[in-house]
């Protein structure tokens, strides 16, 4: 089986995130970046699937050159090669024309299955994998908690909301959104990242794939969200900071 | 048709909630823009459905039904909604930001050529221009998008962003619509619903909760909250990546996918305030939550906050509840 799974670079998760003072974007050159986090879980079910029924797994990421080190993080865990999108400005493009990058990326390896995660933790659409089986014609499932082939078809266990679940069937190829925390995930070993140095990353541009970001939606600004409450913040040392609270437990919320 | 038009979501007769909070965002967005608003309920019977939402102020009610809606599919969702937003050309198409509608509404802004913009928190018009809010970085950030194409905006409407109590009542004529649908073209085979194991803790009967999230680093660090739970005389709760990890039981878990709360006092502990995390705990009567990083989206919705470290604030606080209680 071949199968693809789209891993985005995302801000570390514990980034202070400082706006532009044009108000366009958040300042990047001090950030550290990762694997957006239902992603890395996106490769841990593509990897335990072809150990169970072979074939290849493939990582494709659209982005700048720094997106080298989430590909290589990826290839020494234990995906077999890469696909790298080269673009520098992403960040104009809607999440149609990604998700049409990315589509048209995929079609040039005919993968079996492709997995995305759920949901970018930067930009947070939760669009881009569905909008790619819609462009690529391939049936699909979102909110994965398992992903199992049975008789050459596709059953996954889906995520309802307040604790449900549903399996959902589907015939081969297409494609799945991928939920986070649903196995354990693999660390790389010395000799997987050491071999990731010789893996093939195929670098391709979107001129190349016939694709451009002609943004439907634009982003205008960004700015600190305003409390939905007056939010009273308990000053002081550690010390005075848990009299005072519990000060406010006894007498105003009166739970003590 | 110019105007709005809300889509609804039930199953087998029952609402989503969310469904009415999409609703009044679209009568609010109708008034702003001087237009009207309509909504459609889909699946195999809705007449029920489709004659409560006629008590509402919209100018019609769609009534979409095909036996082959009867089980949800993202496939048939897609070519019955699709097929309806092509006859009806609406300046506004909103879904409620449901598990389901991220399912399918991505596919029907797609096949129309739109981007969709997906769990939007509220709007504005700017020198005539529609403006769609939405969050960024999981909460910590704010963001305003405005689509620069001419047709359709599609949206959808963040749970909890618009309050359902604000809906105006009316009349609407209801208008039942059969779409194209061949069984043929539906890919995905659903099984029936089912539920993991059943809860053996109610943590919406709890009147304190303390609840711990990723802060807390390691699965041995959970005993330290568990010991200040225990000195309020709360239940313990927890964000989605602790019951993930196995650190705490399922049945722990607050949010969109676990238990909705409203307790007396919640207390959140290294808990950084994702959506999906406030959709649970939001309507608790006084939330205190402790975190290192200020910009924490829990902030938001905290009546008390402390920004430290919670291995040096949660001791203290256990040792002055005690002597509280004692005393
Ligand atoms: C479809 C869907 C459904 C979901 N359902 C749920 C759900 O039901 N419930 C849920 O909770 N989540 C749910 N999530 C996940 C949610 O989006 C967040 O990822 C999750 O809530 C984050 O958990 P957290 O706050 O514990 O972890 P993080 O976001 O990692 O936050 C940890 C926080 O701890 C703080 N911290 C770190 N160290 C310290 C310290 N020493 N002292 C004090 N503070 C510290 C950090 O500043 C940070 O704010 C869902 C996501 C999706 C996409
Ligand atoms: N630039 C990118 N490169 C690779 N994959 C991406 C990119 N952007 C989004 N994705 C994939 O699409 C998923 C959903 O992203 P989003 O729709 O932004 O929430 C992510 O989890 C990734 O799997």
């Amino acid at each position: 089986m071949k199968i693809l799974v789209a891993i985005k670079q995302v801000p570390a998760h514990d980034s202070r995130l400082f706006i532009e003072p044009t108000g366009e974007w958040i300042e990047e050159n001090d950030l550290g970046y990762e694997v957006n986090e239902p992603d890395a879980y996106a490769l841990e079910a593509a990897l335990q699937l072809r150990e169970q029924h072979g074939g290849e797994v493939i990582v494709m990421c659209a982005g700048p050159a720094r997106v080298s080190s989430t590909i290589r993080e990826a290839l020494a865990k234990g995906a077999d090669r890469a696909l790298h999108i080269e673009e520098d400005d992403l960040r104009h493009w809607d999440n149609l024309s990604v998700a049409q990058l990315l589509a048209k990326a995929a079609q040039t390896e005919q993968p079996d299955l492709v997995l995305t995660g759920l949901q970018s933790d930067d930009l947070g659409f939760g669009q881009t994998g569905v909008i790619m089986a819609e462009l690529m014609g391939l049936p699909h499932a979102t909110l994965a908690m398992s992903v199992e082939v049975v008789d050459g078809r596709l059953r996954v266990k889906c995520e309802l909301e307040g604790g449900w679940f549903q399996y959902v069937s589907m015939p081969l190829p297409a494609l799945v959104t991928i939920q986070s925390g649903i196995l354990r995930l693999r660390y790389a070993t010395l000799m997987g990242i050491k071999r990731a140095k010789t893996k093939e990353v195929r670098k391709i541009t979107p001129a190349e794939l016939g694709a451009a970001g002609e943004p439907g939606i634009t982003l205008r600004r960004i700015y600190a969200p305003h409390s939905l409450k007056q939010t009273q913040m308990l000053a002081g040392s550690v010390q005075e900071q848990a009299a005072q609270l519990v000060e406010k437990l006894k007498h105003e919320v009166r739970v003590i | 048709m110019s105007g709005i038009l809300v889509v609804t979501e039930q199953t087998a007769g029952v609402w989503n909630r969310m469904s009415f909070e999409t609703l009044a965002a679209g009568q609010q967005l109708a008034r702003t823009l001087g237009k009207s608003a309509s909504a459609v309920v889909f699946g195999s019977e809705t007449g029920p459905l489709a004659a409560e939402l006629a008590g509402y102020q919209l100018e019609r009610v769609i009534a979409l039904e095909h036996e082959l809606l009867g089980s949800y599919t993202a496939d048939a969702a897609t070519g019955a909604l699709s097929w309806l937003i092509a006859k009806l050309e609406p300046d506004v198409v909103l879904f409620p930001h449901t598990y389901r509608v991220r399912d399918f509404a991505p596919c029907i802004a797609a096949r129309a050529g739109h981007a969709l913009v997906s769990d939007v928190t509220g709007f504005h018009v700017e020198s005539g221009v529609l403006v769609l809010e939405r969050l960024l970085f999981q909460g910590k950030l704010n963001a305003d998008y405005t689509s620069s194409v001419l047709g359709t905006v599609f949206a959808s409407v963040q749970a909890s962003a618009f309050r359902a109590d604000t809906l105006e009542p009316g009349t609407a004529a209801v208008e039942s619509l059969t779409p194209p649908l061949v069984a043929a073209s539906i890919r995905q085979q659903p099984e029936p619903p089912f539920r993991e194991s059943a809860r053996a803790v109610d943590l919406t009967a709890a009147e304190l909760i303390v609840a711990v999230g990723r802060g807390i680093h390691e699965e041995g660090n959970i005993a330290l909250v568990a010991e200040l739970a225990e000195a309020l005389g709360a239940e313990l709760a927890a964000s989605r990546p602790i019951c993930d990890s196995g650190w705490l039981p399922m049945e722990r878990q607050v949010g969109s996918s676990g238990q909705l709360v409203s307790p007396k006092l919640y207390l959140a502990v290294g808990i950084s305030g994702a959506i999906q995390h406030l959709v649970g705990m939001k309507g608790s009567r006084t939330i205190v939550a402790i975190n290192k990083d200020a910009s924490a989206p829990i902030f938001e919705v905290a009546d008390y906050g402390i920004v430290g470290d919670l291995f040096d604030f949660v001791p203290a606080l256990i040792e002055q509840v005690r002597k509280a209680k004692n005393g």
